[in-house]
C-alpha cells in the first residue's frame, strides 16, 4: 500500500538519488583513476565523471586532502539539496542521518573547548553534514554540565546524552568511551524510528543497521584488546541491537582474544567469512605481525560487506533507505578517491588497487 | 746561511740554542700527537658519515611508509589527527642527551626514549583501531631514525669543526713552527761558529805578535850580550829557583809524594 502514496511526496527526490547514485564512480573510471601518474592527471579523470571540474579553481600543487575536501563538499551539496526538498517523514528520516555526524563535531567542540582551543579553527574542522545552530554555543561553556544544560538540551542529542550520561560521568569519562555511548544511543534511535516507518523500509533498514551495529561491536572488542578498558565497560557500548545481539555481544563482551571473538560470531556465517578471509591474508606474515594484517583487511571486509549491503537496497522502490545507502557509498567513494589520490601522491601502487569498488 | 727564512729574534748564544733545540723537540712531539689526534678524529668522521648516509637512506624509506601508514588510517578512521592531539599529555617520546668522547672531543649523542604507559584514550576503538596501532608503531620508528640522525648529524658537525682546527695546527706546527725554529738554531750555530772562527783568528793574531816580540826580544839580547861578553863579562845562566842541574824540570812530574805518618 505504501507504493500507493509514496511518490506523492517522495517520488522526485527518490528520482534524484537514483539519478546521483547513477553517477557514482564505475569500476571502468576506478580502473582508469588507479593508472594515473600524478595527481593532474587524476583530476583530468575525474573532470570527464561527474564530478566535473569541481578541483578547477584549486592552486596547482594538488593534495589529497584538498581532493578530499571538495568531494566531501559534493557530497554535503547533494544532501542539502535532498534535505531542503524532503517532507516529512523522509525530512526526520534524513535529519537522522545527520545525527551520526553532530555526534563527532560535538565530541570534538567538547573536546577543544576543555582544552581551551581557538573556537574558529575548531568549527572549521566540524563535519558540515554535522553542523547545527547552536553548535557555535557550544564553545562558550566552560565545564560539561553548563554545556549539557545551554546548548545540549538544545540539540537532537540530547536524549542520548540523558540517557546514557550523567554530568559526572562526563567530566571523567574517556572522550572515546563518551563518544561510543552517543553512537550506541543514535544508533538504537534510529533503529526504533525506523520501525515506525512502513515496510520496505524498515526492513532494509533494519538490515543495514544491524549490520552497522555488529560492525562496532566487533570493532571495540577487537580494538579493546590490551587496553584499560574493562570488560564491563565494553559491554556498555554494545549496541542493543543487531544480529549478535544478546548471546553474541554477551560471549563478545567476555571475550579476552581473537578466538573468542571467531567463536562467539561463529553461527552467523557472513561475519564468520570476513574472519576466514581476513586470516588467510594473516597467515602470511609472521605469528606476530599475522593479527595486524587480519586487523587490517578484517575492516576491508567490513567496508565491502557494507557496500554490499547498501547497494541491495536500490534493488527495491518506494523506501527510504535508498537516501541512507546513498550517502554511505557517496562516503565510500570519497573514501576511494582519497586513498586512490594518496597512493598516486606516495607513489604506492602496490597498494593502489586496495579500495572497495562501489558500482 | 742563517739569512734564509723567518727566525726567532733571540741572541745567539749557548742557552738560548739549548733552549730552542728544547723547544723544537717539543713542537715535534706536539706535532706528531696532534697527527695522530687528525687522524683519530678523521676515521670516526668517515665512520659517521657512513652512519649519516645510511641513516638518511633509512628515514627516506620510513617516513614514506610511516606517511602511507598514516593514508590507511585516514582511509578506516577518517580524518583523527585532532583527538589525538587532544589527548596528548605529555610527551610519549623523549630524547635523552648524552656526551661521548672521542679523543678529547666531546660529542652529543641523543637517545630517544618512548615511555610506557601512553597510549591515544581509545582512539579509533569503533573504526581502525589496528591501523593507528600500526601507524603509530611505524612513526614511532620514524622518529627514532631521526633522532638518531640528529645525533650523527650533531656529531658529524662538531667533528668536522674540530678535525678542521687540528688540521690547521698540524699545518702550523709543520709549515711555520718548526722551520721557524730550524732556522733559529740554524742561525744560532752560524753566529756561534763565526765568533769560534773570530776567537780562533784573534787568538792566531796574539799568537803571532807575542812571536814577533820574542823574536825582537832575543835579538835584541844576543846584540846586548854579544856587547858584554866583547866587552869581557861572562854569562850566567839563570839558575832561579830549581836551576842549577835540575833546573827546568817540572815540578809536577816529581813523582808522589812519601805518605806522612803521624
Amino acid at each position: 500500500m505504501e507504493a500507493l502514496g509514496f511518490n506523492i511526496a517522495t517520488g522526485f527526490l527518490e528520482g534524484v538519488v537514483r539519478g546521483y547514485k547513477g553517477a557514482l564512480l564505475t569500476q571502468a573510471n576506478y580502473h582508469n583513476l588507479t593508472q594515473c601518474e600524478n595527481l593532474e592527471d587524476f583530476r583530468l579523470q575525474l573532470s570527464s565523471t561527474d564530478y566535473g571540474n569541481f578541483l578547477a579553481n584549486e592552486p596547482l600543487p594538488l593534495s589529497t586532502s584538498t581532493i578530499a575536501d571538495k568531494a566531501t563538499d559534493k557530497l554535503v551539496a547533494e544532501f542539502n539539496y535532498l534535505r531542503t526538498n524532503a517532507v516529512e517523514p523522509l525530512s526526520t528520516f534524513m535529519d537522522y542521518i545527520t545525527y551520526a555526524y553532530m555526534i563527532d563535531n560535538v565530541i570534538l567542540l567538547t573536546l577543544g573547548t576543555l582544552h581551551e582551543r581557538d573556537t574558529h579553527e575548531l568549527l572549521e574542522r566540524c563535519h558540515p553534514l554535522g553542523v547545527f545552530d547552536t553548535m557555535p554555543a557550544l564553545c562558550v561553556a566552560t565545564n560539561v554540565e553548563e554545556l549539557y544544560h545551554s546548548v545540549l538540551v538544545e540539540t537532537p542529542l540530547a536524549p542520548y546524552f540523558r540517557d546514557c550520561l550523567s554530568a559526572q560521568d562526563l567530566d571523567d569519562l574517556n572522550i572515546e568511551i563518551i563518544r561510543n555511548s552517543l553512537y550506541k544511543a543514535y544508533l538504537e534511535d534510529f533503529h526504533k524510528f525506523c520501525q515506525t516507518l512502513p515496510s520496505p523500509t524498515s526492513e532494509i533498514m533494519t538490515k543495514i543497521l544491524s549490520f552497522e551495529a555488529d560492525r562496532r561491536t566487533l570493532n571495540i572488542t577487537i580494538n579493546s584488546f590490551g587496553t584499560e578498558l574493562t570488560k564491563e565497560q565494553r559491554a556498555r557500548l554494545f549496541p542493543t541491537i543487531g544480529r549478535l545481539y544478546p548471546e553474541g555481544n554477551n560471549a563478545l563482551a567476555r571475550a579476552d582474544d581473537i578466538d573468542s571473538v571467531i567463536a562467539a560470531i561463529d553461527h552467523i556465517s557472513e561475519y564468520k567469512s570476513f574472519f576466514d578471509k581476513s586470516n588467510t591474508t594473516g597467515n602470511t606474515g609472521a605469528a606476530g605481525e599475522g593479527g595486524d594484517e587480519g586487523g587490517s583487511s578484517l575492516e576491508d571486509e567490513f567496508f565491502k560487506y557494507d557496500v554490499e549491503l547498501n547497494k541491495q537496497s536500490f534493488l527495491q522502490q518506494f523506501q527510504f533507505a535508498v537516501f541512507y545507502s546513498f550517502i554511505k557509498l557517496k562516503e565510500q567513494e570519497v573514501r576511494n578517491l582519497t586513498w586512490i589520490a594518496e597512493c598516486i601522491a606516495q607513489d604506492a601502487k602496490d597498494r593502489v588497487n586496495d579500495y572497495i569498488p562501489v558500482f | 746561511m742563517s739569512g734564509t727564512g723567518p727566525r726567532e729574534s733571540v741572541f745567539p748564544t749557548r742557552m738560548n740554542l739549548t733552549l730552542t733545540k728544547g723547544r723544537l723537540k717539543g713542537a715535534q712531539t706536539g706535532h706528531s700527537l696532534l697527527a695522530k689526534k687528525r687522524d683519530a678524529l678523521t676515521t670516526r668522521f668517515r665512520t659517521i658519515l657512513r652512519k649519516v648516509d645510511e641513516a638518511k637512506r633509512l628515514m627516506g624509506r620510513v617516513l614514506q611508509l610511516a606517511s602511507f601508514s598514516l593514508a590507511e588510517v585516514t582511509y578506516t578512521a577518517g580524518d583523527i589527527g585532532y583527538q589525538v592531539q587532544e589527548s596528548v599529555k605529555k610527551a610519549s617520546y623523549t630524547v635523552q642527551a648524552r656526551q661521548e668522547n672521542v679523543s678529547g672531543v666531546v660529542l652529543p649523542a641523543f637517545d630517544g626514549v618512548r615511555s610506557k604507559d601512553a597510549n591515544f584514550n581509545l582512539t579509533g576503538l569503533s573504526r581502525g583501531g589496528q591501523q593507528i596501532q600500526k601507524c603509530r608503531d611505524t612513526y614511532v620508528k620514524a622518529v627514532g631514525t631521526l633522532v638518531e640522525l640528529a645525533s650523527l648529524q650533531t656529531a658529524f658537525t662538531i667533528l668536522d669543526e674540530v678535525i678542521r682546527a687540528t688540521n690547521r695546527r698540524v699545518n702550523a706546527i709543520e709549515h711555520v713552527v718548526i722551520p721557524r725554529l730550524d732556522n733559529t738554531i740554524k742561525y744560532i750555530n752560524s753566529e756561534l761558529d763565526e765568533m769560534d772562527r773570530e776567537e780562533f783568528f784573534r787568538l792566531k793574531k796574539v799568537q803571532g805578535k807575542k812571536k814577533r816580540d820574542a823574536e825582537k826580544a832575543n835579538e835584541s839580547r844576543q846584540v846586548q850580550n854579544a856587547e858584554f861578553t866583547e866587552g869581557g863579562g861572562e854569562l850566567h845562566r839563570d839558575e832561579g829557583i830549581g836551576g842549577g842541574e835540575a833546573g827546568g824540570a817540572d815540578m809536577l812530574d816529581e813523582g808522589k809524594d812519601d805518605d806522612v805518618i803521624f
